[in-house]
């Protein structure tokens, strides 16, 4: 039997409580215990980023931490974009664009993005493209993202 | 805990290589010791001499991010942004980077570069490994199972050095196929007076390339003599092939990683970071 163990975090603003097995990954957490299921789990080892999700203001692999390891932080996870109906400058660029097409990658493109302009206010098309390379979309080929990002870079 | 678990358990730092090897089930540790808790491990502080010390647990992105690094150690601000991505250095740490020993990885062939000291530490005291006796061989070092790294220190140098810092990668983000790092300290004459090079991904861990360095002191830094540093090191490496390069590509793009960081060394103003 796996040890469990109580924690308390923040999600979008939201706080939970909940016992977790300490094995379990912050990805598994968030889709199977909080239902949030917009964060993505694709490879599993870190290279894909569509797990990818804000800790504590930094964008991170959800799959890469455990659940216990979250006791105390702030979250956001692509739930936490939109305010109600409205969907964030982020996300109405992206739809815009046509930045998306399966929709696998966008969670974790969203949150790398949102990091990503937040530090790189003014970013030049080369420094988008370096800030998403974490980050793989099979459908699109990139250049509807990268022109997502530049575009809503200007009212971010 | 260390001296209870030993052999057993694992500590986790960033989680940036141990969460992936745990997740694909190829690592399966009894006991998993977080030390994403511990206080005190994580700062960058000027050292004594004029260089750093820099704690276990400090992230990645915050040596990306320190202006103190930047001045003080401006191979380790050049060869840091080339770490994985940023969500990867935004959780990785030097000490887990030093500690898993990946013969491809960036942290570890700085302090190849720079003569760094590690301090291992267990419940019977702490001892200090130089960086050249703590890389054994691939994704093994000198800790024992009951040692955590907990510092790096790395010296300061008095004269003004000039950096490069190189590696080749398929995509931004990618693992290292093979890299280098150049430091060069040259006289009012622009003659080489002494020569540092390391490469990286050429072996089970990063090496100096001491018959190139050998060679470089005393030299003018023509085309030819950069030329002729880049057959040695290629000369001097008898790396492994893989699925991501051959052999021979990697003897010789070692060569040309050298070659680069060599120019890149000469053309750099002083005291200015690489790249």
């Amino acid at each position: 039997m796996t040890p469990q163990r109580n924690i308390r975090l923040t999600v979008n603003g939201k706080t939970y409580e909940s016992l977790v097995p300490v094995r379990m990954t912050l990805a598994d957490f968030l889709r199977g215990e909080l239902d949030l299921t917009g964060t993505h789990v694709g490879c599993e080892h870190g290279v894909c980023g569509a797990c990818t999700i804000v800790l504590n203001g930094n964008a991170v692999r959800s799959c890469l931490m455990l659940a216990v390891q979250v006791d105390g932080a702030s979250l956001m996870t692509v739930e936490g974009l939109a305010d109600g109906q409205d969907l964030h400058p982020l996300q109405k660029a992206f739809q815009r664009n046509h930045a998306l097409q399966c929709g696998f990658c966008t969670p974790g493109l969203l949150m790398t993005a949102y990091e990503f302009l937040k530090d790189t206010p003014n970013p030049t098309e080369a420094q988008v493209r370096e800030g998403i390379s974490g980050n793989i979309c099979r459908c699109t080929g990139y250049a509807p993202i990268v022109q997502a990002i530049l575009e809503v870079s200007q009212e971010f | 805990m260390l001296g209870q678990y030993g052999d057993d358990a694992k500590i986790l730092a960033g989680g940036q290589s141990l969460m992936p090897l745990m997740n694909m089930r190829l690592v399966r540790p009894k006991v998993v010791i977080d030390i994403n808790r511990v206080g005190g491990l994580s700062y960058i502080s000027p050292g004594q001499d004029g260089g750093l010390a820099v704690g276990a647990m400090t992230r990645q992105r915050e040596i990306e991010r320190s202006a103190l690094v930047c001045e003080t150690v401006p191979l380790l601000a050049s060869a840091v942004p080339y770490i994985g991505h940023f969500q990867i250095r935004n959780r990785g740490t030097v000490g887990g980077s030093l500690a898993h020993s990946d013969p491809a990885a960036e942290i570890p062939a700085v302090c190849v570069t720079l003569d760094t000291e590690f301090d291992l530490a267990s419940s019977s005291g702490v001892r200090t490994v130089m960086a050249r006796d703590f890389f054994l061989n691939h994704l093994t070092t000198a800790l024992e199972p009951v040692e955590l790294l907990t510092q790096m220190r790395i010296p300061g140098v008095r004269d003004p050095w000039r950096l490069g810092f190189q590696e080749v990668c398929r995509r931004d983000g990618d693992f290292a196929l093979v890299g280098a790092a150049a430091m060069l300290h040259l006289d009012d004459n622009g003659i080489c007076r002494e020569a540092r090079i390391t490469t990286f991904g050429a072996g089970g861990t990063p090496m100096r390339m001491e018959a190139a360095e050998q060679y470089l002191s005393g030299a003018a830094l023509r085309s030819e003599d950069r030329e002729e540093a880049a057959r040695l090191v290629s000369d001097a490496l008898d790396p492994i092939s893989d699925i991501h390069a051959s052999a021979q590509y990697r003897k010789d793009v070692a060569g040309v990683m050298v070659r680069r960081a060599l120019e890149q060394a000469m053309l750099q103003t002083e005291g200015e970071p690489a790249a």
